[in-house]
């Protein structure tokens, strides 16, 4: 009796589930004059533009040169923004975490920092940091420099609150220090799930960077912009087949030192 | 003049609940003394009082006639060098080596600099492959300690509170985690070890058999209370049935015990 009582109301629960999927889509949709028929009928027309537009030709491939000269000088840009946010976050992530922290004003102002430039959208920070630092690399550099810094402090805290909890503890009890603890048991349990956020950061950053380039005029996605509003597609077709070499390459290469370290 | 002194020691988490009540004992020097009591009692506060691992509330804490209360970081720091602690989970850093882990409880009596750079002197590396050595876990020294079994670990636990040569060792449940075979081999070290260095030993226990074997006295704690404290051939089923708020039936008390 009881059991189907349960399944009964399980069985209620899921019908009004799914009908209120059902329902918000339509809403949706019907707000913003959306039809979906419409977007999946263009769908093959889109495919045949790409296939039609976005191929590489031989007088493009001339251009590789400078465009691989770009790509090199944004993912060289991704890693630097990449690492230096990891020295602030360091720090940041040791004043967060409960079991490092030494007051909680600073771990309030960690986590404060931490959130609000995790918070604010990549796209965002460059759009904002252009207005006063013009169009140059150095906007897009702290672009992605603010958003490695939040992500990276909140995934270090959790690791560190995670990782070393009992041996920061014992340490503490033995009458060690707080840099001796920091050294000797946060850092050496901690490091290898660190460098597996770094490289994580890393390949997103390479991925942001283009997107941030195209806002920013700066990098590879300064290179796609201009072919693009150029109409050279052939050219934006070889530019996007790079990046994307260049991040499975890049994710690659992660993977196995991920697989090294861990 | 005792070595601990814990005087009317009180302590509570939030408004509501006390997790100690107005506890007071002393502990003599080289004693091997049990602390047991159902979980939720107070057994693991009142031990992280004793080294202050936890803020004292109430009343005092002497140790070695300072009172631990009132000490500042520094003083804090150098009175913990002298107190040993092994933890039910090992606590240790299980990536690096059980020689590092053992080493680790020199930390207390180097400067930031020396600790930061792992500068210890031969003395003490002789000194830890002497306690591994006693401990018959001298073969893994260069092993990783997340490689070894959970009695291994436990012993570079001890070895890492031996070499801080201390007065006491604070036992938090160091056999919780063990199997029997495990757990004996851990209570018999850390009795014959802390007998023949004449070092003070306080164990928190669950198992009431183990402490009756091993220590020389019992102190039974209930609800943040002591409601028993004396040698353990006076630990009668009463008085488990106290500390453990059981009321049994005679057959049910005798198998209690036995257990």
């Amino acid at each position: 009796m009881n059991e189907k009582v349960i399944r009964n109301q399980r069985k209620w629960q899921t019908i009004i589930f799914v009908a209120l999927i059902f329902v918000l889509t339509y809403l949706s949709a019907d707000i913003t004059n959306f039809n979906i028929i419409h977007g999946i009928a263009t769908l093959p027309d889109a495919v045949t533009w790409i296939f039609a537009n976005l191929f590489v030709t031989q007088e493009t491939l001339e251009r590789l040169p400078k465009i691989l000269e770009k790509l090199v000088e944004t993912i060289l840009m991704s890693i630097a923004a990449t690492t230096t946010a990891t020295v602030i976050s360091f720090f940041l992530g040791l004043m967060g975490s409960k079991t490092t922290g030494t007051s909680s004003v600073l771990g309030a102002f960690a986590r404060f920092v931490a959130s609000v430039s995790r918070n604010i959208p990549v796209v965002a920070w460059a759009l904002i940091l252009l207005l006063s630092f013009g169009q140059n690399s150095v906007t897009g550099y702290l672009a992605l420099f603010v958003g490695s810094v939040g992500f990276l402090t909140r995934a270090f805290i959790e690791s560190i609150d995670e990782a070393s909890h009992s041996a920061v503890e014992a340490l503490k009890a033995t009458g060690a220090t707080y840099f001796q603890i920091i050294y000797k048991a946060v850092i050496p349990q901690c490091l290898p799930q660190m460098i597996s956020w770094i490289l994580f950061m890393i390949e997103t950053n390479i991925r942001n960077a283009t997107l941030v380039g195209i806002l920013t005029g700066t990098g590879i996605g300064y290179t796609f912009d201009l072919y693009y509003k150029t109409l050279n597609y052939n050219a934006v077709a070889l530019v996007t087949l790079s990046i994307v070499l260049s991040v499975i390459a890049i994710e690659l290469i992660s993977n196995h030192i991920r697989k090294v370290i861990l | 003049m005792p070595l601990l002194k814990v005087d009317k020691l009180g302590k509570s988490y939030n408004t509501e609940t006390k997790v100690l009540k107005d506890v007071s004992f002393e502990v003599g020097s080289g004693e091997f003394v049990s602390v047991i009591g159902p979980s939720g009692a107070g057994k693991s506060t009142l031990l992280r009082c004793i080294n202050r691992m936890v803020e004292i509330d109430e009343g005092n804490v002497i140790f070695d006639g300072q009172d631990v209360g009132s000490l500042n970081k520094k003083e804090l720091r150098k009175m913990r060098t002298n107190i040993g602690m092994i933890f039910q989970h090992y606590n240790l850093v299980p990536r690096l080596s059980v020689i590092e882990n053992v080493l680790h409880g020199r930390l207390g009596y180097k400067t930031t600099f020396q600790g930061v750079f792992g500068k210890f002197s031969e003395a003490e590396k002789e000194h830890a492959f002497f306690l591994l050595e006693k401990l018959g876990i001298a073969e893994h020294a260069y092993k990783r300690c997340d490689q070894l079994s959970g009695g291994q670990q436990q012993r570079v636990g001890i070895a890492r509170s031996l070499i801080q040569e201390p007065k006491i060792v604070l036992c938090d449940e160091p056999i919780a985690s063990l199997d029997p075979n495990a757990s004996k081999v851990i209570m018999d070290y850390l009795k014959s070890i802390t007998m023949e260095l004449n070092i003070t030993c306080i164990v928190n226990l669950h198992q009431v058999q183990v402490a009756r074997d091993y220590s020389d006295r019992i102190i039974g704690l209930s609800k943040g209370s002591i409601v028993f404290d004396g040698p353990s051939y006076r630990l009668t089923t009463d008085s488990t049935d106290l500390i453990y708020g059981t009321t049994t039936t005679t057959v049910e008390k005798r198998q209690l015990v036995t257990v």
